[in-house]
């Protein structure tokens, strides 16, 4: 019984760090309608930047800063919106396609840079030595693992509120404006590159967040965490969910991320060995049919965004369709 | 200078996959994530016609000269431009027309990169995943000059000139037809171009056709050069975009030229880097021409 409740613990705790990042990616693409092609670029900013700068000190590579903790998953989540904000200079003025492969990009280039550079974060070995906070209070064991889910979960809570608050602030107002209409927006005096630079820099800020706490459940980050597939099911999640619905894109978290585990589970126990190695590619295909799916049959996603006209005073919902 | 030759070799491959990308860019307006992934349909599409014809007319399974090429290969090459400039029209019917209608163009971008996944791991369940190639002989290199040294394989020769050919007939083909004008006339405005009569869904579909049948080339220039692995469209997406950036998007000359700058600059990269940073080259280029020229060396400003 323990085991299986311990083992709901990691799942829930991994789905709602996965859920934190979901998030993030809606700010940008659901409220903003920004195409981040490199989800995992910024997720993995964050991990190798919490990693390396509270970690202890590594033979070999940059490290071994041993800030506390919570200064460490600040320099990450600071390291993703420093990269995001580089990138997005370079490419928000620009059409939309140029974001989107700019980002492929960087998220290309930083899997590549993490695999070769040995002296900036072990290369292909990954960032070790990171003491996770409060481990000598709590132990390693079953304690441990729920007190880290419950912190998990506030955070995935604040960031949810903060969210919730920003897009129903004039600035949240703002974003669906430019997203609708830029020229319109334009022609009332705002600024949409400058809006837009600010929403993809904080939706990769709380990516690099979500990062950050991924590398500290592991206490481990490798370039085999940071391969395009994460950003792929970050996207799954969100679309399933319904981009614009930030309760949506949590429960898309929890959905796609049920889904990988159980078919990953089902295909280990049942698939013919001779056929395991490619239960892999099984597992792509169907995340890509989960996506295209989506786009074809329900594009809305599971919950639909829902639009408040703020001007008639009732404010009557209608459901959206892009 | 061996770097210089073996940069010109990949991009001769590469320019051929960016002309298509350019086209389909243009006209539909969306990045195309998928279409590195017609340069692997293209490969495996010519390995099998490859194995078919060689079982059909033994005749055929002769090496033409110093190359490791075969009558049959040749066949299939054109076979596998047919299909995969098939392919490329259902794939679009099945799929990305259907989002087009229905809404906006980051969708069809989603859309692309899924459908990227679908296919690569579909050709990975065919085909599995270990590497496959269309002769199993070695092939030789050719010593071009001893001081320096200098080697290059008749069969990279045979993809220069083949690479260069098909540009030259698609030259012709946008400069000197109507269907040519038809197709400039559908990117400048829609339309505008309907009213005078072009045919909207018939330009898309040549569109694909086009884009289909050479990066079916490129995927089998890619093969001789390399090898066919299902995982090759991963790796080639980038440096293919990269050239069409560079080159301006929707330009058909700058695709080209963009094509043979990322080769050099990816072999050449050798010299200043290791080895392992060379996937990352492609994303070097990309930031250094936003930053310089950010329409790309042919490209014009649109919104």
């Amino acid at each position: 019984m323990i085991g299986v409740i311990s083992y709901l613990v990691f799942f829930a705790t991994t789905a709602s760090i996965l859920a934190i990042a979901v998030l993030g990616l809606n700010l940008q693409w659901g409220n903003t309608g920004l195409f981040n092609g490199g989800v995992v670029a910024f997720f993995g900013a964050g991990a190798y930047g919490t990693l390396i700068l509270g970690g202890t000190p590594q033979a070999g590579h940059l490290g071994g800063f041993e800030l506390i903790y919570p200064l460490a998953l600040l320099g990450g989540m600071v390291l993703a919106g420093a990269m995001a904000w580089i990138v997005g200079l370079l490419t928000l003025r620009l059409r939309h396609d140029y974001l989107a492969i700019a980002t492929f990009g960087v998220a290309v280039a930083f899997e590549n840079l993490m695999r070769n550079a040995e002296w900036l974060a072990g290369g292909a070995k990954g960032v070790r030595g990171f003491e996770r906070p409060l481990r000598d209070a709590l132990g390693d064991g079953f304690t441990y693992n729920l007190v880290f889910f419950a912190g998990v979960l506030c955070v995935l809570i604040c960031v949810y509120f903060f969210l919730e608050r920003l897009v129903a602030s004039p600035f949240g107002r703002l974003l669906r404006a430019i997203r609708e209409d830029e020229e319109a927006a334009q022609s009332l005096g705002k600024s949409p590159a400058r809006v837009r630079l600010t929403a993809f820099v904080t939706g990769s800020v709380i990516l690099g967040l979500a990062g950050g706490l991924y590398g500290t459940f592991y206490a481990f980050v490798s370039p085999q965490d940071v391969l395009p597939t994460l950003t792929f099911q970050i996207w799954a999640m969100l679309i399933v969910g319904g981009a614009g619905n930030n309760r949506g894109a949590i429960l898309g978290a929890f959905l796609i991320w049920g889904a990988w585990t159980a078919s990953g589970w089902a295909l280990s126990r049942f698939a013919p060995v001779e056929a395991q190695l490619y239960t892999g590619s099984v597992q792509f295909v169907l995340i890509g049919a989960v996506i295209v799916g989506m786009l074809l049959w329900r594009p809305q996603g599971l919950f639909p965004e829902r639009l408040v006209v703020s001007q008639t005073g009732i404010t009557p919902q209608k459901e959206q369709g892009a | 200078m061996q770097n210089l030759i073996d940069g010109i070799l990949t991009g001769s491959y590469i320019s051929l996959g960016a002309i298509g990308l350019t086209l389909v860019m243009h006209i539909l307006r969306f990045a195309n994530f998928s279409h590195a992934e017609l340069l692997s349909i293209g490969a495996y599409a010519a390995l099998v016609c490859d194995a078919l014809v060689s079982a059909l007319t033994p005749a055929f399974a002769a090496k033409l000269g110093p190359l490791s090429l075969t009558w049959s290969l040749m066949a299939a090459i054109v076979v596998s431009m047919i299909f995969t400039g098939l392919s490329a029209v259902v794939l679009d019917r099945l799929v990305f027309k259907r989002v087009r209608e229905k809404g906006a163009e980051l969708s069809m971008v989603f859309a692309s990169f899924g459908m990227a996944l679908v296919i690569r791991n579909v050709i990975g369940l065919i085909f599995g995943l270990s590497p496959e190639l269309y002769s199993k002989d070695i092939a030789f290199a050719v010593v071009l000059s001893r001081d320096p040294l200098l080697l290059v394989k008749p069969d990279q020769v045979f993809v220069l000139l083949a690479a260069l050919l098909l540009m030259l007939i698609l030259h012709l083909i946008l400069s000197r037809t109507t269907f040519g004008f038809s197709l400039r006339a559908v990117a400048e405005n829609p339309a505008l171009a309907q009213v005078n009569g072009v045919n909207l869904n018939r330009t898309i579909m040549a569109v694909w056709l086009i884009g289909g049948a050479l990066a079916a080339a490129a995927g089998v220039f890619y093969g001789l050069s390399h090898q066919i692995i299902p995982v090759m469209g991963r790796d080639l997406v980038l440096p293919i975009f990269a050239a069409t950036i560079v080159g301006g998007i929707g330009s058909v000359y700058g695709a080209v030229l963009g094509g043979f700058i990322v080769g050099i600059a990816a072999n050449m990269s050798v010299l200043v880097l290791p080895a392992g940073y060379t996937p990352s080259i492609p994303f070097l280029l990309i930031l250094a021409v936003l930053i310089i020229r950010p329409h790309g060396l042919f490209g014009e400003a649109r919104a």
